[in-house]
Formats: structure tokens, sequence, C-alpha cells
């Protein structure tokens, strides 16, 4: 055989050598899932690798709550991020592939509905008006102000939200026209929530909704409308009115799934753990909303007690305490 | 010839000039379109992020600090892909090519193949990414790797590569073929010793223009598990504890620069905003630095050539 033929075959068993076996051993730890959560896992990746000095590595991927369902439910993933409890069609998914989860909630999101800095008439809303706004009946025909409430103005509304796929519009949605995914169409849609705060800030009466972190990066040139709770108290969203459940019903919990096969892996138990002691802290400095400390080490608990399922049963839940939801039994 | 006569043709000649001169001016708006959009682009990114570029830009991983945060992972990420992409694509492309030109016969089955490969050029990128997901990353059990991406990166451009072959083989005159057959050379010999190398310059041409594009590509990557958020590289060939093989990078995980900068781009921080524009500034030099090298290795391709 000519030497050069005989490097090339050489090459390729190699190559076909390294692909059966995989090499490539070292302790990871892998996620996917919500860019809503992702901030969150980020920070406490950067952090625990570096507590660890490199021994354990962590790769977060955002392929959304529903794709990083897809790929944890064929076992690709150790972690998924989940803006969202898991869904039943998700659920049936992970049962079919024989991988059970433990289902932690890790911190809280605050819708914010924002408007116009210059808009000076709005001071509060209501669920109600806000439904009126957004409901899929209000398309085309709800285009002013004064149709929602005839003490504001004759004026232009202008509508900014997420796109459909993001797990925001889902809930957003669920709590204001009572079922998830039921919205008008004639509104700017962008999953790029810096397209929406350009949006608002340059129309005098428009009005969004998205993520509060957005909000509070953007305080300059966005403002926040206060939302009547059931109380009928107006709150402005902040760190206290959501952490002291008055600012409801637009604020939510955000999760983690874990592979109960995962969990057994030192270095996954290892970075969970690292999550529920950290993740308080580190969800405040990306602008999110933490869960208190009894209910980081409830979830912690659960976590060791290895309690598979989910809390949910299929479906989201409006104005659910995390405290019962961590009490709660998980079906699977 | 009549002084009239005289005067008629300076009219026509004048008149000729003149459409010249405007065909001129409308040659160089439309070219200033291209340019001056580019360059716009280039300066305000530039301008955005100059502030962010230093060493550690490129020395540090990602980070929720803007100010800490750096594209390490991100550009060697990129570089990995793209020698991936190019060692499969420009074997596979460049010998397409040739056995289009030089060995297929002429008949409907290849002007089959050829409207193919035209319109292959054309599929959206987000097609190859499923296609590859399904393929590379199931199928073969690749897993959401450098070598995957490399792989669909490769298929994306291979359209443009094989275009680019045929055009280049095209240029060469027949000539020159006919002298080496008629010398008692075989097909093979003809484009090993005369095809290969007359036609390199062009084929390196269109594997630029491929490798350009590919490089910018996000929607495919993502399509195959690309990841946003990862803080190590992948392993050097026989480094590490416990020693890594020579081909383990192959198969690490990744993410590439493209990506990074959608992922800056997205959060709420205006100072991630600087960050995106330094990093699309760099992916812009990296296009350009590659441009460059193609250039300074065709003008050495053609010094060699003496027809």
């Amino acid at each position: 055989m000519n030497i050069r033929v005989k490097m090339i075959a050489t090459l390729v068993a190699a190559v076909g050598a390294t692909a059966a076996t995989g090499a490539y051993a070292q302790a990871l730890v892998k996620i996917d899932g919500s860019s809503t959560v992702f901030p969150i896992t980020e920070a406490v990746a950067e952090d625990f690798q570096k507590a660890k000095k490199g021994a354990v590595r962590v790769t977060v991927g955002i392929s959304g709550t529903g794709g990083g369902f897809k790929k944890f439910c064929r076992g690709e993933t150790d972690v998924s991020n989940a803006s969202r409890p898991i869904v039943e069609k998700e659920m049936a998914a992970c049962r079919e592939a024989g991988i059970k989860y433990i289902e932690l909630p890790i911190a809280f999101d605050a819708l914010t509905v924002v408007m116009n800095p210059k808009n000076s008439f709005l001071k509060q809303i209501t669920v109600a008006e806000l439904k009126t706004m957004w409901e899929p009946g209000a398309q085309g025909k709800v285009t002013k102000w004064n149709q929602i409430n005839p003490a504001w103005p004759d004026q232009n509304l202008k509508l900014y939200g997420p796109g459909a796929d993001s797990g925001t519009f889902d809930y957003f949605t669920e709590a204001v026209v009572g079922k998830s995914k039921s919205s008008r169409g004639d509104f700017t849609a962008s999953e790029d929530d810096n397209v929406l705060v350009q949006g608002v800030s340059r129309d005098v009466g428009g009005l969004g909704y998205f993520g509060f972190a957005y909000y509070f990066e953007n305080k300059d040139k966005l403002k926040a409308v206060p939302v009547v709770n059931k109380k009928g108290v107006a709150v402005t969203p902040s760190l206290e009115a959501v952490m002291d459940g008055s600012y409801e019903p637009l604020s939510r919990p955000i999760f983690i799934y874990i592979s109960a096969k995962s969990a057994d892996k030192p270095e996954v138990k290892e970075f969970i753990e690292y999550y529920l002691k950290h993740g308080g802290k580190l969800a405040k400095e990306v602008k999110y909303v933490p869960l208190t400390d009894a209910d980081y080490k409830h979830a912690l608990d659960n976590f060791s007690k290895k309690k598979t399922g989910t809390a949910f049963g299929g479906h989201a839940e409006i104005g659910v305490k995390v405290a019962d939801l961590l009490k709660r039994d998980p079906k699977e | 010839m009549t002084p009239q006569d005289l005067q008629a043709i300076r009219n026509i000649i004048a008149r000729a000039k003149r459409w010249d001169a405007f065909f001129g001016v409308l040659g160089i708006l439309a070219l200033m379109v291209g340019v001056l959009t580019f360059m716009t682009l280039f300066v305000d990114m530039a301008i955005q992020g100059m502030g962010r570029i230093d060493v550690g830009f490129f020395t540090n991983f990602p980070s929720r600090h803007a100010g800490q945060a750096g594209i390490l992972s991100a550009w060697v990420g990129t570089v990995l892909v793209m020698i991936v992409t190019g060692l499969a694509a420009v074997p596979l492309g460049v010998a397409a090519g040739v056995y289009l030109e030089e060995y297929a016969p002429k008949h409907w089955v290849t002007d089959l193949i050829e409207i193919n490969i035209t319109n292959l050029a054309g599929v959206p990128s987000i097609v190859y990414g499923l296609l590859a997901l399904g393929l590379f990353v199931y199928q073969f059990g690749l897993g959401q790797s450098i070598l995957s991406a490399g792989l669909t990166l490769a298929l994306l451009i291979l359209p443009v590569v094989i275009v680019a072959t045929r055009e280049a083989i095209r240029s060469i005159p027949q000539i020159i073929r006919e002298g080496s057959y008629a010398c008692g050379a075989t097909n093979w010999q003809t484009v090993r010793d005369h095809i290969l190398p007359y036609s390199s310059a062009g084929i390196l041409t269109g594997v630029i223009i491929g490798m350009a594009r590919a490089i910018g590509e996000t929607a495919p990557i993502i399509t195959i598990g690309a990841l946003t958020f990862i803080a190590f590289l992948p392993p050097l060939p026989f480094a590490g504890e416990p020693p890594a093989g020579l081909f383990d990078w192959l198969f690490a995980p990744f993410t590439v620069m493209p990506i990074q900068m959608f992922n800056w781009t997205s959060r709420p921080e205006a100072a991630f905003q600087a960050n995106a524009a330094a990093a699309g500034f760099i992916l812009v030099l990296m296009t350009l630095a590659m441009n460059g090298a193609a250039i300074w290795l065709r003008y050495r391709l053609r010094k060699n050539i003496t027809w």
C-alpha cells in the first residue's frame, strides 16, 4: 500500500474510533431550555465553575422552554430551564422515555406592563381593562384608549408583546384573558424584548408587557403601570411587592427540572445544591425576584428526597404560592 | 464631407459620451449603496464596541458581568468549526466540480444534477440545520459537537464551492486539455497536472465566498444545538488528565461568534450591547482576514502559472 493511502486510512480509523468511544469524559452538567430562566442559571453556572476551579463543566443553551423539554425528555440534558410548568404532552414524552424528573421553583419573574413615560393619564390598570385590551375579540375593534376606560383620552392604542412561542405570552394570556395563548393578533410581537422596549419608548400611546429585568434596565425610557390586584390595590412591580405576594396576578414562579437519573451524578447534585444555596442572591443580581429562604430550603429538601413529578398536573395555575407548591405531592 | 455632416457626427459622439458618463455615475451610485451600507455598519460597530476591545475580551469566557464577559469560547469555536467546514467542503466540492466538468458525460442526468446544485445554493440555511440535526446529530451519533456543526456548514457551502470550481475549470482553454491528451496523459493526469493548478485561484475565490457565508451563520448552528453559555474550551490533543485523544476536540460542545452576539443583543443591560458590537467588529475582521489570506494565496498561485 502506498504510504499516503495508509496515512489516510489510519486517520479515518482514528476518527472512527474516537466517534465510537465518544471519549471526552469529564464531569459535565448539560442544561438547556427557557431564555427567561437563562440569566439566573448562567449566573449560577459561572460562579459554580469558579468555585469548583473548573473541575466541573456546565453548559447552558437557550432552546426555549418547549425546545428544552424536548431534549430533556430524550435524555440529552441533565437540567431543563422552564418559565412555565411542564405540560401534559411533555410529561407523556418523558414518561415514554422513562425520564423521571424533579421540579424545583427557583425564582419569580414579574411580568411588567409598561407604558411610554409621556403617558400622563394612565395611573393604574385593572386585569379587566387589560383583558378588554388583549382578548381575541378586541382585534381590530379596540384601537383607542377611551374604548377601554371612558376616563382615558381618545388616543390611538398601540400594543407590544412577546411572540406566541414565548412562555411569557402563555402566562400573560392565561392570567389576563383566562386562556393560555388566547390573545388578539394585531399587536407588535417580538421574541426580542429589546424590540418591545424600543417600541413602547417611542410610541406615546404604546403599551406592552415583558419580564421585569427588561423594565428595570430601561427605567429611563419606560414607566411601569401599577396593576390592581385582587384586594383592589394598585401595585407597582418591585422586588418587595412580588415577594410579599401583593403584585399579582402577573408574577409567576420559574423552574428548573432535574432528571432523576442525572441527580445521582455527584456533579449534578453539587450543582443543584449550589443553585438552591446561592440562586436567591444571584437571581436578585440579574433582576429577578428570589424565593424566600424557607422556600429554597424546602426545595433543597424535596431535591434530596428525590420527589419526582410535577406539582401542577400538566397545566399552568395563576396566583399559586411557592410554599404551597413545594408542599404538594408531585405527580408524574 | 460637409461641415454639416461633421457636426452631425460630433453630435452623435457627444451624445454617446454623455450616456457613457451617465452610466459611469449610475455604476458608482450602485456600488456606493453596498459599500456605504457596509462602511456605516462597520464604523457604527467599531465606535460602539471599541471601548470593549482589549486583551481580556479575547481571553475571557462569557459572564453575567458585561465588563468581564469575553469571546474566548466563541472565537475558538468559530475557528475550529471553520477548519472542519473547510476540510470537508473543499475536497468534496472540488471533486464534485471536477467530475462534472471533466468526467461526466453530458446528458439529461447531468443537466438535472446541475440544476439541483444551483438550486441548493438558494435553500434556506435552517433547512440544512434540520437535515443535520436528524442526520449528523442523531443518525450518525456525532452529537451536538464541533464536528456536526462543521459538516453542516460544509453542506451549506458545498453548492457554492462546486459552482465556483466549475466556473474556474471552464475558463481554462480547451487547448491545454488537448495538448495534455495528445502527449498521452490520462484524464486524471490532465486534471492533476493542469486543470487543478490552473483553476486553483478561481476555486479559492469560491471557497472564500462560501466560508464567509458560513462564518456568519446562526440558524443551522442553533438548530443542531450550539450552546449559549459555555465557559471551557475543547480539549487540546493529548492535554489534560486523563489525556484527551487527538480528535476529542471534534466532539466537544461549543458556541460560535454569531450566537454569542445574538445572546448579547437580546440582554436587558445596555452594557451588553457594546459587547455585541465589539464581537460583531471582531467577526467582520475575522472574515476580512480570511479574505485577505485568500487574495494573497491567489496571487501566489497565479504567479506560478505560465501558459
